[in-house]
């Protein structure tokens, strides 16, 4: 595109709100973390000395972030994955024709538009061990012999709580497999029908080609988004029981606010932002390569 | 014949595939529907009544009654600061992002930078930027104020608008700008009768994502509000589930309120959504 010669005498002013906006409620609390993160500061008494890397070297060896990190892990790989599979066979339905499709194709906004927090309470009671919706439907069906605290037990915790965020994300992710398998000419579905293609050959000939980039944009951002998860976890479990839901985010909130060692919270929260930081790498890679492609 | 019978069997295993996964989105709402008008004796037997003896819309009205010092009270006020935390959010980023989108639309080269320092911005988790925020808004005496929460939640509405923004600007032809330009008009009277008209629906759809996301912002607000002057409608609901309250229809009740804007909302951006998907300009 050639440049607007008309505009850049004067188009230095425009981006500058956006960027002291920026600067302000982004960069400084950044720096501000960083610099903190190496001290030892307190959320309240004032004063604060440099300790070098020691918050570091300690969040590493203590067992709780260690635990944090591995929580944080499993959720993410466990709703992702859940995301992916059931997001993908999800679009690739979408896609046939059928009576209704219309109609169930804005279905899938539902999900997707339920804020977190309403999303995280509904799963809750769905759960609840005494009279939740989930104990009673199992054991009319007889798949259970009694009522289970789903979210009070460490064993089936992580789980449920998985699989209520998979129910709220795996709507996008189908939704992106939808508008990347619309994008299949209709030639090439035809042919390979025609041909008398397997689904599966049909999937990897017709179809993957087209999957391969959007599907990565998406996973990744969900990956991102789930490494960074604080709010479903606070509302359906606050971390419990046993910390087997304590995900990283919990952890640096708990030590900043509830035991007030900000210096300490900080070297986590940039641990977070670190792992974060390379997984966007990947992202960026990945949309290079997407755009390549096209 | 045994092609026949091939299709048939497709065409039903498609239809029963519709059907499960019609299922599976609806169930767990219109359970949450059917909680919010239900009796608490069918809600707390075991087994489950599943369809209401009778349709009870109490929780409604206390939710959305006004009478001082009542669930009421504390509910509608979160349901109005979110109204403004989230409205007054996305005025403020679409005030910012308009000329920042719009110059990085119109001079890639020399700004686009900018649009990737702010994207990149989505990787920091919040947790990374909430001490020094909490600081600076206490030191000010700003905690617990809509306004500040608003400005607050610029940091993740900013950089999305910005970048919807400029892809909905670089749809606007340049070429009517340089005509406005050639007949003498200024850039402020550019943007203000040229581009903005032009570029109007995507400025509404950028506007209505960044409402939807402040909507649904919770950890800035568990942290920055404290009471009925500021707390939002997602903290008024963790409070209400975390709390001691035994009557799960009302729990119902506020979730099935808090969720009626952003789902009308969504189902109204469908298209922006979809088309948005296509290009990886929408983030979950």
């Amino acid at each position: 595109m050639i440049e607007n010669r008309w505009m850049s005498s004067r188009a230095w002013f425009l981006p500058l709100p956006l960027l002291l906006v920026m600067a302000a409620i982004i960069g400084w609390p950044f720096l501000w973390t960083l610099w903190t993160s190496f001290t030892n500061a307190k959320l309240i008494a004032p004063g604060a000395d440099w300790v070098g890397l020691s918050n570091y070297i300690n969040a590493l060896g203590n067992p709780l972030f260690q635990s944090a990190l591995l929580v944080t892990i499993k959720f993410t790989v466990i709703s992702v994955l859940i995301e992916f599979a059931v997001g993908l066979s999800a679009g690739l339905l979408l896609d046939q024709d059928f009576r209704g499709r219309t109609l169930l194709r804005a279905l899938m906004i539902l999900p997707w538009a339920l804020p977190t927090v309403v999303n995280a309470t509904m799963w809750r009671l769905i759960y609840q061990p005494d009279f939740g919706a989930l104990n009673s439907m199992l054991t009319q069906l007889g798949m259970i012999d009694g009522y289970r605290s789903w979210l009070g037990e460490p064993s089936s915790a992580l789980w449920a709580v998985c699989l209520a965020d998979a129910w709220k994300n795996f709507p996008l992710v189908a939704l992106i497999c939808l508008a990347a398998l619309q994008s299949v000419p209709g030639e090439l579905k035809a042919a390979a029908t025609i041909d008398g293609a397997g689904f599966l050959k049909k999937f990897r000939a017709v179809y993957l080609p087209f999957l391969v980039g959007p599907l990565t944009v998406a996973i990744v951002l969900r990956t991102i988004e789930a490494f960074k998860v604080f709010d479903i976890i606070w509302v359906m479990t606050r971390g419990g029981p046993a910390n087997s839901t304590k995900s990283l985010s919990i952890v640096v909130y708990q030590e900043a606010f509830s035991f007030q060692r900000a210096g300490s919270g900080a070297s986590i929260a940039l641990i977070v932002a670190l792992i974060s930081a390379i997984l966007t790498a990947v992202y960026v890679t990945a949309m290079r390569r997407q755009a390549e492609v096209r | 014949m045994s092609r026949r019978r091939q299709r048939l069997i497709k065409s039903w295993l498609i239809h029963s595939a519709a059907l499960l996964l019609t299922v599976l989105i609806l169930a767990p709402v219109i359970w949450m529907g059917l909680m919010s008008v239900s009796s608490t004796n069918d809600l707390t037997t075991v087994p489950l009544h599943w369809i209401p003896a009778e349709w009870d819309f109490s929780r409604y009205v206390k939710l959305l009654t006004i009478t001082e010092n009542t669930t009421g009270a504390a509910f509608t006020a979160s349901l109005r600061n979110s109204m403004v935390v989230a409205g007054l959010g996305a005025m403020l980023a679409l005030i910012i992002g308009i000329p920042a989108a719009w110059a990085v639309s119109r001079m890639p080269r020399r700004f686009s930078w900018m649009l990737h320092v702010s994207v990149a911005t989505y990787m920091l988790p919040p947790v990374a930027l909430v001490v020094p925020m909490y600081f600076a808004l206490s030191g000010m005496g700003a905690l617990n104020s809509v306004f500040s929460l608003a400005l607050i939640y610029l940091s993740i509405l900013a950089p999305f608008t910005a970048w919807l923004l400029k892809s909905n600007f670089d749809n606007v032809p340049f070429e009517i700008e340089q005509a406005a330009m050639m007949d003498g008009a200024n850039l402020w009277q550019i943007m203000r009768n040229v581009t903005l008209p032009l570029a109007a629906p995507g400025l509404t759809t950028a506007g209505l994502f960044a409402f939807l996301l402040a909507w649904d912002e919770f950890f800035y607000a568990l942290l920055f509000t404290s009471d009925q002057r500021a707390k939002t409608l997602t903290v008024a609901i963790a409070d209400l589930a975390g709390g001691r309250i035994a009557d799960y229809g009302l729990i119902a009740a506020a979730g099935i309120i808090a969720a009626l804007p952003p789902v009308i909302i969504g189902f109204g951006l469908q298209k922006a959504l979809i088309s948005g998907l296509t290009t990886g300009g929408v983030k979950g």
